[in-house]
């Protein structure tokens, strides 16, 4: 049976089309959840979209860190269920405080969409074992609130435990402190990343295909891992 | 406007403390009203006296004001729109055309896909970032209601002059605006146009473009067919925003002018439009609605009545039930309210439950406000009637604000500058005739600020939202693949230029859709159909009437020699500032079909290149037409003579050309030819990937000023197109076959890194780029 990632839906989630298919092209099953739905249905992994989740009118992802959903997701985190927050889901995942730090205005206040320049700086078991250390990628950015800071003893831990994935170069598009554009937990499990991945992973319709690297990671790591990790 | 004290204070509070009911407006038949300050002629309120047998209540007199305003009835422009119609090529793939909210074109046995550009240009003006935003939410409204799934926006944009002060407050709001709004209902914004002109100085116009796609069974209409079916608002709360001139109607006690000023922008939520269109979705795929319209200008009045009418039906509706943000509202300023995000359901009432869970469902408040009752007795159309508070206050034949408002077919008469600015020819200006001024020239035009690049707006918009963008800005035409199997798609492009226009409206009007239809056929795409924005100034000075007649004559002589038919448009009038009007400034565009969008050509030279680099042709004939140009305004500030000529049996010869020879793999990239003319083509083409050009003058433009004139001439039915080796024979082949005169003009050159013209010049890609790029940054900041 093949892998079953789950993509949730808050309202106003928006890319979760897009991370639905990137699924699909690395070659697992996408499984819709509800925000509203507790039940992750028994998925291997989540993804967390891009979007405004409830219109993001006060702060990116401070409504949805409330949703049913994600008290669940915050419970199969510790039992290392693989989740992944994109743009919208990386803000989500910060006000849930699954990862430290947060996501705040563009330091030159417009939304910003570019083809950006990254560097893979950890290459981790769950998410990012298909990339080789100090890879460059090019994968879109595209996000008014993506100013990643955090204080700097936490920014010293993360840079201390490898926990930051990956940072922005030339040239950083928002003014995210110390460049960083993708942070994980300690565990390793959860990833939240600025850019956007699942724009990246046909060259018809994006950049590159260098976004495909994080869903075939993640399929890599539940191929080997046991049977039951992983699953809610 | 002037207003009269005396008139408004008739109107309000003189009777009971309720509402002027039907009733009451039987019985004191003299009251006076202000119909003037709501912009009703005499004879116009005469005639709704007439067909009311009284005179009008106070929420009927809103209602008819906003109907028969401008721009809900196109009283000016309907005698002239008619030719859309009339000189359109027969064709059975229109499923809706002209009058619905958008057209419907089918391209497959099962897909069909809808598109509409309309104005948002007077609100804009007056608060950016709102104006701009909700023209974004009312174009997806429009589109959504055929039954579409919205995919991709286009904004073409038009502000003054690039360094004036108020343009730095304009546009940096409008396009945070667009961004805002587009970006948060999560769709891509693909392309469209920034042009900068002192004659959009106080008249910026926002003009905003929406594709959808839906499966052909899932067409939806505004009919409100069904006697007994219920009538149900869906979508935001119904507030005080957008009311405008109405609001006079209420100046009892306020000052008259202090009313009129109130904020009459709607303010958008593009969350609650993102929930609004999921939930209609849902709907549409359940088969729960029979009928629905957007709520867009003229708010309830204009859904209510057109369904109505549409149907031939009768409606009683409940104004109490609309809920409201201010519960003072009066029954006049809920029918005339533009609040934004909203749709008006014509739903069985067995489905009325399952509508209301689903609503739910996203969130979206949906409220039963009405019903649909039956056709008079005596077959006549059935009558809208509204309530409040128990006491109707409506009772009108739908068909008499909606369809039957007044037509003018009003003065029209040549501008009378028109005869010296043709004969004033740009032709006959001093033009660079030396190698280094000609290299001055291109360097100049490149960072001029209609010809720079456009990265600081485009940035603030997302382009690959949805996953199917597979063409954006800066490329002539938007693509997006609408069937991820058999990897179908369109192509999209809206183009205008006032100054053509202005010099001759006429062939203006066919020149813009030259373009749009020739920047569709550069990604290879086949043009099937046509829509249209129509910026102009007062239809009541009669040689605006006369550039506006000129214009849509022209763009309907075009489309019918193109053989595509126009499928839906705006008219935006009254873009002037005292007597000075805009440029009648005609936006078109038009929409292609692609088979498979991985054929798609891209304008920009590829890389990696082959080693010997691709083969550099233009296609189409250079002439000397400077008139109108970019050049002439930038380098003289100049603007007369007659615009380019234009051949749509070119255009259409070419578009033939092209598509055939991208079906078959000649083209690594095309580029159309247009504003700033081959020079710009050519740094457009090397910067997009970094690949430079080596280029060999024709023998007939290599003295005196000859070159300049090839580089800079904006002579229309051009492209210039890269083909690999080995192909170019095959290539000019096809060219004779579709009879398109072919100039060969040079090679690719990734290594060289430079625009080579030889014997006149050689820039560094890094210099182009540099000039191209500062301009907007450095107007409007980092």
């Amino acid at each position: 049976m093949s892998t079953r990632v789950g993509v949730v839906t808050f309202p106003g989630s928006l890319d979760d089309g897009d991370a639905a298919r990137a699924v699909r092209l690395a070659g697992a099953d996408a499984v819709g959840l509800w925000h509203a739905d507790p039940d992750l249905h028994g998925v291997d992994a989540v993804v967390l979209p891009g979007g405004f989740s409830y219109g993001d009118y006060l702060r990116g992802g401070a409504i949805a860190r409330f949703a049913p959903v994600m008290e669940t997701i915050a419970e199969a985190v510790r039992d290392g269920l693989p989740v992944l927050g994109i743009c919208n889901g990386f803000q989500i995942l910060c006000e849930a405080h699954i990862l430290p730090g947060a996501l705040i205005r563009n330091q030159h206040m417009h939304f910003r969409a570019r083809d950006q320049r990254l560097r893979i700086e950890a290459v981790q078991p769950v998410w990012t074992n298909a990339f080789t250390d100090s890879q460059e990628v090019v994968i879109p950015i595209k996000h008014g609130e993506g100013r990643y800071v955090a204080d700097e003893h936490t920014l010293d831990e993360l840079e201390a435990n490898g926990q930051i994935v990956a940072r922005y170069v030339g040239g950083n598009p928002n003014g995210a402190q110390r460049d960083i554009a993708a942070i994980s937990n300690a565990a390793g499990n959860v990833v939240g990343i600025m850019p956007h991945p699942e724009h990246a992973v046909d060259a018809l319709t994006g950049p590159s295909t260098d976004g495909l690297g994080f869903f075939t990671s993640m399929l890599k790591f539940l191929a080997g891992a046991p049977a039951d990790q992983g699953a809610s | 406007m002037t207003t009269q004290p005396e008139v408004a204070d008739v109107v309000v509070g003189e009777f009971d403390g309720g509402p002027d009911t039907v009733q009451r407006a039987a019985a004191t038949p003299e009251e006076l009203q202000p119909y003037a300050e709501l912009g009703l002629r005499d004879d116009e309120y005469e005639r709704i006296r007439e067909v009311l047998g009284r005179r009008p209540t106070q929420s009927e007199l809103a209602m008819y004001s906003i109907m028969w305003s401008e721009h809900c009835s196109y009283k000016s422009s309907k005698v002239h729109l008619r030719q859309f119609g009339e000189k359109a090529p027969p064709s059975d793939k229109l499923l809706a055309g002209i009058g619905e909210n958008a057209g419907v074109i089918q391209i497959t046995d099962d897909l069909a896909v809808t598109f509409k550009v309309e104005s948002h240009n007077h609100p804009s003006y007056v608060e950016p970032y709102q104006g701009a935003a909700t023209g974004v939410g009312g174009i997806v409204r429009d589109i959504l209601a055929m039954g579409a799934r919205p995919v991709a926006v286009m904004d073409p944009l038009r502000f003054g002059a690039a360094d004036h002060e108020d343009t730095a407050r304009v546009l940096p709001g409008v396009v945070g605006g667009i961004g805002g709004y587009g970006n948060s209902l999560g769709l891509p914004n693909i392309g469209g146009e920034v042009v900068f002109d002192p004659c959009y100085q106080g008249n910026p116009l926002v003009n905003a473009l929406c594709l959808g796609v839906l499966p052909v069974d899932r067409l939806q209409n505004k009919a409100a067919a069904g006697p007994g079916n219920i009538v149900v608002l869906m979508g935001a709360k119904t507030g005080r925003d957008g009311i405008g001139g109405v609001s006079v109607l209420a100046s009892a006690t306020f000052d008259s002018e202090s009313e009129q000023r109130r904020p009459s922008v709607q303010v958008g939520d593009p969350f609650m439009e993102k929930l609004l269109i999921e939930a209609c979705l849902e709907l549409y795929d359940d088969r729960r609605v029979v009928g629905i319209q957007d709520l867009g200008g003229a708010g309830l009045t204009c859904a209510l009545t057109e369904t109505a009418a549409a149907a031939g039906t009768g409606m009683t509706v409940e104004l109490d039930k609309v809920p409201l943000r201010e519960p003072s509202m009066a029954p006049h300023e809920i029918l005339a309210s533009e609040s934004q995000e909203r749709m008006l359901l014509i739903v069985e009432p067995d489905q009325l439950e399952a509508v209301l869970k689903t609503a739910a469902r996203w969130g979206v408040l949906a409220t039963a406000i009405g019903e649909v009752t039956p056709p008079g007795p005596d077959g006549l159309p059935g009558r809208v009637t509204i309530t409040w508070q128990g006491h109707t206050v409506v009772d009108v034949p739908p068909g008499s604000l909606a369809d039957d408002g007044p037509v003018y077919a009003r003065p029209m008469r040549e501008p009378a500058d028109l005869i010296l600015l043709q004969a004033d020819r740009a032709e006959t200006l001093p033009r660079p005739s030396t190698p280094d001024a000609v290299r001055e020239t291109v360097l100049r035009m490149v960072a001029s600020p209609n010809l720079c690049d456009k990265t600081w707006v485009t940035e603030q918009y997302d382009r690959y939202v949805l996953g199917n963008t597979v063409l954006a800005q800066p490329e002539d035409a938007g693509v997006i693949r609408i069937d991820e199997r058999s990897g179908l798609g369109v192509a999209l492009s809206v183009d205008g230029n006032g100054r053509y226009a202005r010099l001759d409206p006429y062939t203006g009007a066919k020149l813009a859709l030259a373009e749009s239809y020739r920047n569709v056929a550069v990604t290879g795409a086949k043009p099937v159909a046509v829509t249209n924005c129509l910026n102009f100034g007062s239809p009541e000075d009669p040689a605006v009437m006369w550039q506006f007649a000129e214009a849509v004559r022209g763009l309907a002589d075009g489309c019918a020699e193109l053989g595509i038919p126009v499928t839906g448009g705006n008219v935006s009038f009254y873009n002037q500032t005292g007597a000075a009007a805009i440029h009648p400034t005609p936006v078109v565009g038009v929409l292609g079909v692609l088979d498979d969008v991985t054929q798609r050509v891209p304008m920009g030279f590829p890389k990696p290149a082959n080693p010997e680099g691709d083969i550099i042709f233009l296609l189409g004939e250079t002439s000397v037409e400077l008139s109108g140009s970019e050049w002439a305004w930038v380098a003289h500030e100049h603007l007369g003579g007659v615009p380019p000529r234009v051949d749509l049996a070119r255009e259409r010869a070419l578009a033939g050309l092209l598509a055939e020879a991208a079906r078959v793999g000649h083209l690594t990239a095309a580029h159309d030819l247009s504003d700033g003319g081959l020079a710009q083509v050519l740094v457009e083409a090397c910067l997009r990937h970094g690949v430079g050009a080596q280029i060999k003058l024709p023998e007939d433009f290599t003295g005196g000023s000859m070159p300049f004139v090839f580089l800079f001439s904006e002579s229309a039915g051009r492209a210039m197109v890269s083909v690999p080796h080995g192909h170019e024979k095959a290539f000019t082949g096809l060219c004779t076959e579709h009879r398109v005169r072919w100039t060969a003009l040079g090679v690719t050159d990734e290594s060289g890194g430079q625009l080579e013209v030889r014997d006149q010049f050689t820039i560094g890609l890094d210099e182009l780029r540099e000039a191209h790029t500062a301009t907007l940054p450095r107007l409007f900041g980092g």
